[in-house]
């Protein structure tokens, strides 16, 4: 492998896709379009969900528990309705995600201490929705009950101290302090992008050269199989940390996601992932032979599996044990743990040998397939 | 080195692609500063004789070395010491025409010094002074053409091969091309060159008939045109119709008959006897002809008899 073939290889392949309106548009706007959509569109929490109130007491006490509602950041109170099918006609035509019927005798039985149920419904369609807003409700209750017995037990006159709970759990999230879903699923929009720009300009390297018919010149000269792939590599190489860059930029100057690593380890990181993502797609290129399959194959050969088994969308610690097995071809996933760890955690590099070394191996291994298949040949 | 003077050594090659035999037990051997022509139809098989020797494909039997390496064995060295342009002229089109020629230069691994001097030297070849920046897919043929030669020999190859290149050129600028042709060959450079036009075929030194894979005649033009015909020309002036070829086809001692230009060529075994004997079998079929004449055979005749075609249009 000489270094002169391996540069006349990578120069002339940059040319070519500064030349190409096609490749220059993925390289550039891609990585800013993907992070504004899925940067926004990918949300996990809810905020604001749409809550209608039927409120059939009408008391103080009712008053002051739909301003709790009002107040949280979870809910916002579109209107509260004088009637019980008005609140159904709302979840039917999906206006209200949550309904809220506050009994008749509400503030009677807080007042003489009685068991009171705040009937909820929830619009299930969407069941990660509606299990938030049950919980967001529950919370808000719950808080709520606790104020009204604070208030009995000392109107009573007695001790608040006697009927303090014996048990009690001190929640402190670390990492994502706020449990803001954006910061966990930004690193992985910040690797997709990557990987979407990466496998789409790559994949075309190859079949380019045997569409148009100049892999015939190409291989009646002595450069090798192993030139001609880290040549076309260098350039695809070069553009996606650019773009990962840019990713990282917008993910952590406009969404705010933590970076409490170092930049080196992001960079180690994001490098391998990187190199598999080309060399699988290389690979790919080598052998379809035409752009538009290589391209198609690519898209799905990476997509795909780091959408749905990567822990991008998924827990992977959730998956039935057979489909875990199957997370593990899945390159991503090993990326998505390093990355999540560096910009959340702060995890220095010593910590993620096991995922860095395994994206190495990776690599290595993809490389060799990828030039072992390469044929200088037309037969 | 095989033998001194032998750039190219090829004995028994065979290309079968499936069922089908491109190259069929073909030998010859090639010297160093020969300009050797492959002359035959599409399908003759040239195309491929020339891939296999490039170390593009794979023999499927015989023997070949190529500047004294086996390009089954050692393709690598074969290809290091070769020059090669394919059909389409490879180039890359939407790069310019230096940025093509810096790049086999990297590939054919030519020094950064040596190569400045070789690409001002292609520039000039080509007749591309001027034009260095435009992209390769905007040049007319002929540019074109010489800029895929120029890229070819950039690390002055001993063995050019190029592969019909003066299909879909101009005539000046095929003019042009076999005189860059020749010049190499005089620097000792030895050249393939398949074609089938007729008129190049003549620039060749030695020239290869080839028919189905088989290789049917080698030897100078000059030879080929006077022993490898078996019989005597003559020149026929008759309407040159389809009627007039089945006559003259038919006609007692003709061996073949074919349209060139306005009238035909017949080759006959007997000419003197054919020659008073069938301006009068032509009347008698109502075809007027107006001169039977005895002409020295051209290499289309050569072509168009040992190849068994009668038809010579892609001979023209």
């Amino acid at each position: 492998m000489t270094v002169r073939r391996t540069l006349a290889i990578a120069r002339k392949e940059l040319i070519q896709v500064r030349r190409d309106p096609r490749s220059l548009l993925i390289a550039m706007l891609m990585p800013v379009l993907l992070m504004g959509l899925l940067g926004y569109g990918a949300r996990l929490d809810a905020r604001q969900l749409p809550v209608w109130i039927f409120d059939r007491d009408g008391s103080q006490e009712s008053q002051a528990l739909l301003h709790q509602v009002r107040a949280s950041p979870y809910f916002a109170l579109v209107r509260t309705v004088e009637r019980y099918d008005a609140l159904v006609a709302a979840l039917d035509a999906g206006r209200a995600r949550l309904g809220l019927v506050v009994p008749p005798d509400f503030s009677r039985r807080l007042r003489s201490g009685e068991r009171v149920a705040v009937q909820a419904l929830v619009d299930g369609t969407d069941d990660n929705s509606a299990h938030l807003a049950i919980g967001y409700a529950e919370a808000i209750l719950d808080r709520f009950a606790a104020e009204v017995q604070g208030d009995w037990i000392r109107r009573r006159g007695l001790s608040e101290r006697a009927f303090v709970a014996p048990l009690s759990i001190e929640a402190r999230t670390w990492y994502n302090e706020d449990l803001d879903s954006r910061h966990f699923i930004i690193p992985g929009v910040v690797a997709l992008a990557m990987a979407l720009v990466g496998a789409l300009l790559a994949s075309l390297a190859v079949a380019r050269e045997w569409e148009r018919g100049t892999m015939e010149q190409l291989v009646s000269t002595p450069v090798t199989a192993a030139e001609i792939l880290v040549g076309k590599l260098l350039p695809y190489f070069a553009i996606g940390m650019a773009d990962a860059a840019i990713c990282v930029a917008i993910a952590v100057g406009w969404f705010a996601v933590p970076f409490r690593g170092t930049l080196l380890a992001l960079a180690a990181a994001t490098a391998l992932f990187l190199l598999v993502t080309l060399l699988v797609a290389l690979f790919i290129s080598v052998t379809i032979r035409n752009q538009l399959g290589a391209s198609q194959i690519a898209i799905l050969a990476t997509l795909l599996p780091f959408n749905m088994l990567s822990g991008f969308a998924f827990p992977i610690d959730q998956m039935p044990a057979p489909v875990r097995a199957i997370t593990y071809v899945v390159w991503g996933r090993y990326y998505l743990t390093v990355v999540k760890a560096i910009l959340l955690k702060g995890s220095p590099l010593g910590d993620l040998l096991a995922p860095m070394s395994a994206l190495a191996l990776y690599a290595l291994a993809v490389g060799v397939l990828a030039t072992r298949r390469f044929r200088k040949s037309l037969d | 080195m095989s033998a001194a003077g032998e750039a190219v050594v090829v004995q028994d090659l065979v290309k079968r692609f499936g069922g089908f035999t491109a190259v069929d037990r073909v030998s010859f051997t090639a010297r160093q500063g020969e300009v050797l022509g492959f002359l035959g139809p599409n399908g003759a098989g040239k195309s491929t004789i020339i891939r296999i020797l490039c170390g593009l494909l794979r023999p499927t039997a015989g023997r070949a070395l190529v500047a004294g390496f086996d390009v089954t064995r050692d393709p690598e060295a074969v290809r290091a010491r070769i020059g090669y342009m394919s059909q389409r002229f490879s180039l890359y089109d939407d790069l310019s025409a230096i940025e093509n020629l810096r790049f086999f230069g990297g590939l054919y691994g030519v020094a950064p010094a040596e190569l400045r001097q070789r690409i001002a030297w292609a520039v000039e070849m080509a007749g591309l002074r001027g034009r260095e920046t435009a992209l390769a897919g905007t040049l007319a043929g002929g540019w074109k053409q010489r800029l895929a030669l120029g890229c070819a020999v950039l690390h002055r190859p001993p063995i050019v091969f190029l592969d019909e290149p003066t299909s879909g050129v101009d005539p000046m600028s095929r003019r042009q091309f076999w005189q860059l042709i020749h010049r190499m060959a005089t620097d000792g450079v030895t050249v393939f060159v398949s074609t089938h036009y007729m008129d190049e075929a003549a620039y060749c030194h030695r020239l290869a008939l080839l028919d189905r894979g088989r290789l049917v005649a080698l030897d100078t033009p000059a030879v080929l045109r006077t022993t490898a015909l078996r019989g005597a020309v003559l020149q026929v002036q008759a309407p040159p119709t389809a009627e007039t070829l089945a006559a003259l086809d038919a006609a007692p001692g003709v061996l073949g008959a074919a349209v060139f230009g306005d009238g035909f060529h017949v080759v006959v075994n007997d000419a003197s006897a054919v020659q008073d004997a069938l301006p009068v079998f032509l009347a008698a079929r109502g075809i007027p002809c107006q001169a039977v004449v005895p002409i020295a055979p051209s290499l289309e005749d050569v072509f168009v008899q040992r190849l068994g075609r009668r038809d010579a249009e892609s001979a023209a």
